[in-house]
């Protein structure tokens, strides 16, 4: 039978530690533009949380916080079941693998379900920029501002989710099919990390989002 | 009768034929190559808009193109210039073919995701292409809002895709680099061993990783505003354009320096080459390359002296300025220290070294006028402006890269470039870029605006002057693509090491085999040894 | 291999940790502290994603390289709202010159 661990050396590394490695910090510098990519929206974003306090907060209490705190727990789930998958194949539990992964792809559509759910309620309530915005109360500009924002935002982090998803499913089939030893795995572990990383950001727009004011409802 | 090193053993141009072999191919070298077919398209694609420029500045009405038209010239020249050419330029040429070679790596760390890059750069590349077909932008290269969110009338959303997508593409190259550097050096190749063009690349890939992803959401967001009415930068909504200009220069700034960086990388290793000694300072001009990346981040407020950036905010970003350009300074002293009783030949590519050194000074100190916040309100959107950045990008890094296309050229293609024509365009490139850029320097000084196309009749003598050595500098660019073609077939068989360099990359054929090396080198001296290279010579 | 294999019994406590303090946060947000509202929810949020770093993604044993290259993203994307901040808080300060 042939060795998993010398079909997967590709031609350019030494050994396979150092192409484990190089995988590894690939992702991690990947993960480092991905960082700076969404950056740029968090800064738009605290220029004018900065310079428009009170419409962001009145603009926050239209958002669902109930569906937002799901959305997050629902994520750390995700991220729970996807370390799971990579404790798994470390350890050659190749059934407990493929079920991790297939768990973690399922809260992960569960994600996109109700962050859509939520979009729609928002439309249906004039609050979409560009589609249907009809807010006529206090400070329509800036709160027109808010949304804008949220949907850029929540849309590139659903795009990324989305993506993820795509990912995960191959390594999913690929799991399925034995392809991944406790000696070959680097593939499940660098989609862990970036399935981490979808997380992480989501961690921050729920209380910079849907958290600015509550106590005001 | 020369001995054909070339056709008795098999290269990386031999070892496969056909289009799939190259479209399909993840060797580096090969990479290189499609990455240099592209981006020379795109180079003279972007001249042309600049002969099509200087003709219409020859008369001062706006007598050639429409106001708009000409808008959209110096757009595309910008966008072309910048984004299809500079940024992936020695990067994705000769640091694709020589960052394996000089680490003594067979290939980069991931040599599919290598090819990937040089696919997403065509399709970026198309879009723009396309765009540029059907209409085009009139945005200048800088896209500011409002202008591009909600008043022009031309392909702004296409465009902007395009740079999007594109910059994955540098994004990648740099992430590749900076893998493969740190992880795939030979046995004994430690940093301070490393030839100083890798020291340059790594600074650049780290300007590339960090900087890009900054534009690409830009853009992104441009794009939502324009197509979705997700009004970002809106002022009606409270939206600040202010804030577009922010986030722009973040990646535009560092760009510069993805721009120039690889340029002294070249340089450097000319330098040592052709004076028969080691670069002066090894350590400083290493450090100076990460220095310039890092403070590179620090300065991007002094493009928006003007904007209504508060005034507290442009005096720290000039002074900042100040300070980024002390690591460059100490390149030039060392090279210039390097030179210094070195043994000193005038082959071509130390030409083009000379004229960056010359070239590459002037814009450098004109940016130490620029980063003077009274000066520069005074010179902001003129023609000084144009000049400075001339003299760094074509002055600079053109020349660089066309001193490391002739000196890389016999290890890249196994042929020497006729030297007297090599040498001759150096000399008309040199006279016809200063004839171009130094009445720029003059006229902006004076008043003359950029980015108009009609202008009071008293700046004509400068934009005469200035049109004529554009149509010099121009044929300057068109005999080396004439000759370097011709040497393809008819050039003289290169030997393995036709400058009798230090650096792996000269210890393999010429053109070098697939897999660059026929065992691994183990390294265990210092780079540009050419005291030991000089003692075994005579020995 | 010599490598280090994080248990499905860490990760649980991680993960346990994160759900509380997903809790925290939402609940604390319900509360008037005035400004300090923003602080506390960032800090949190700091927290948990020090937890998905550190131990999801495993930094914690990694090596010093990779923790560079976390440290430098995060550090880039603070310099980017630093300096641009900088200006929007500081418009006004000082008058343009002539005005």
């Amino acid at each position: 039978m042939a060795n998993h661990t010398t079909l997967a050396l590709r031609h350019q590394f030494d050994n396979v530690e150092q192409q484990k490695d190089a995988s590894t910090f690939g992702m991690w510098v990947f993960l480092v533009t991905e960082i700076l990519f969404f950056g740029g929206m968090f800064c738009c974003y605290t220029v004018y949380r900065s310079l428009y306090p009170s419409a962001f907060g009145h603009a926050s209490n239209h958002l669902d916080v109930m569906l937002g705190a799901v959305s997050t727990a629902v994520l750390i789930c995700s991220s729970f079941t996807m370390a799971c998958a990579v404790n798994s194949a470390a350890t050659g539990a190749k059934n407990a693998l493929a079920a991790f992964l297939w768990v973690t792809i399922l809260f992960a559509a569960a994600f996109l379900v109700v962050e859509m759910s939520e979009w729609h309620m928002l439309y249906k309530e004039g609050l979409m920029p560009g589609f249907n915005f009809t807010y006529h109360d206090v400070d329509p500009a800036h709160v027109q501002l808010f949304f804008c924002m949220y949907f850029a935002m929540t849309g590139l982090h659903a795009s990324h989710v989305t993506i993820g998803i795509g990912l995960l499913v191959v390594m999913a089939i690929r799991a399925s099919r034995g392809a991944f030893t406790p000696q070959y795995y680097t593939p499940i572990e660098i989609s862990g990390l970036y399935w981490h990383f979808v997380d992480l950001v989501w961690i921050f727009l729920f209380p910079l989002y849907y958290l600015i004011a509550r106590h005001l409802h | 009768m020369i001995t054909a090193t070339v056709e008795t053993r098999e290269n990386y141009l031999t070892h496969e034929y056909g289009v799939k072999s190259w479209l399909l191919t993840q060797d580096h070298k090969r990479i290189a190559l499609l990455y240099l077919g592209a981006i020379s398209f795109f180079f003279f694609l972007g001249g042309i808009f600049a002969t099509v420029i200087r003709l219409e500045l020859l008369t001062p009405p706006g007598d050639l193109v429409s106001a708009q038209t000409y808008n959209k010239l110096f757009s595309l020249h910008g966008i072309i210039m910048v984004f299809l050419f500079l940024v992936p330029s020695i990067p994705a040429t000769l640091g694709n073919f020589l960052v394996p070679m000089m680490i003594g790596a067979k290939d980069l760390a991931f040599p599919k995701l290598n090819l990937l890059s040089w696919y997403i750069l065509m399709v970026g590349g198309l879009l723009v292409l396309y765009a540029m077909l059907v209409g085009g932008v009139d945005t200048g290269w800088t896209f500011y809002v409002p202008f591009s969110t909600s008043y022009a009338n031309t392909y702004v959303i296409m465009t902007g895709m395009g740079i999007f997508i594109a910059g994955f593409s540098s994004i990648l190259t740099g992430l590749n680099f900076i893998v493969t550097i740190h992880r795939m050096r030979a046995p004994g190749l430690t940093w301070f061993r490393l030839p100083l063009f890798i020291w340059s690349m790594y600074a650049t890939s780290i300007i590339q990783v960090l900087g890009t992803p900054v534009i690409a959401v830009t853009m992104l967001l441009v794009v939502l505003e324009r197509g979705f009415h997700l009004g970002i930068f809106d002022p009606a909504l409270g939206g600040d354009p202010v804030l577009f200009q922010h986030l722009f220069w973040f990646y535009s700034h560092p760009a510069v320096y993805i721009m120039v960086l690889p340029g002294m990388g070249v340089i450097s290793e000319i330098v040592s080459v052709y004076s028969r000694k080691k670069v002066f300072g090894y350590r400083a001009v290493a450090f100076s390359s990460v220095a310039i990346a890092i403070l590179s981040f620090l300065v991007w407020g002094h493009h928006m002296f003007v904007s209504s950036q508060s005034v507290y905010a442009s005096m720290v970003f000039s002074f900042l300025s100040f300070l980024v350009a002390v690591p460059s300074a100490i390149k030039v002293f060392n090279w210039t220290a390097t030179l210094y009783k070195g043994s000193i030949s005038y082959d071509t590519p130390m030409l083009y070294a000379f004229g960056f050194i010359g070239l590459f000074t002037i814009g450098g100190l004109t940016g130490t006028f620029l980063a003077t916040l009274g000066f520069d309100v005074h010179v902001t959107d003129t023609y000084f402006i144009v000049a400075h950045f001339h003299y760094i990008m074509v002055g600079g890094t053109m020349m660089a890269y066309l001193g490391g296309l002739h000196y890389w050229w016999p290890k890249m293609t196994g042929r020497m470039y006729p030297e007297l024509w090599a040498r001759l365009s150096a000399l008309v490139i040199f006279l016809g870029f200063n004839l171009t850029f130094f009445p720029q320097f003059i006229m902006g000084y004076l008043g003359m605006p950029r980015r108009y196309h009609a202008y009071p009749e008293e700046f004509q003598v400068y934009h005469v002057l200035s049109t004529a050595g554009a149509s010099v500098l121009a044929v300057g660019y068109l005999i080396p693509l004439v000759y370097l073609i011709w040497s393809l077939r008819y050039g003289k068989l290169a030997p393995d090491n036709p400058w009798n360099a230090s650096g792996l990359e000269w210890q393999t054929t010429s053109p070098p085999p697939p897999e660059n090396f026929d065992i691994t080198p183990v390294v265990n001296h210092e780079a540009y040894d050419y005291s030991t290279l000089e003692e075994m010579k005579v020995g | 291999m010599t490598e280090h294999i994080v248990t499905k019994k860490q990760y649980a406590m991680v993960f346990a940790i994160l759900m509380l303090l997903t809790l925290a946060t939402t609940a604390i947000g319900m509360i008037d502290l005035g400004r300090l509202n923003v602080v506390v929810a960032l800090v949190i949020a700091t927290i948990k994603a020090l937890l998905v770093v550190l131990f999801f993604m495993h930094i914690y044993w990694s090596s010093k390289l990779n923790k560079l290259v976390v440290v430098s993203g995060v550090a880039w994307l603070a310099l980017l709202l630093w300096l641009t901040l900088t200006d929007i808080f500081s418009r006004g300060w000082l008058p343009f010159p002539g005005k």
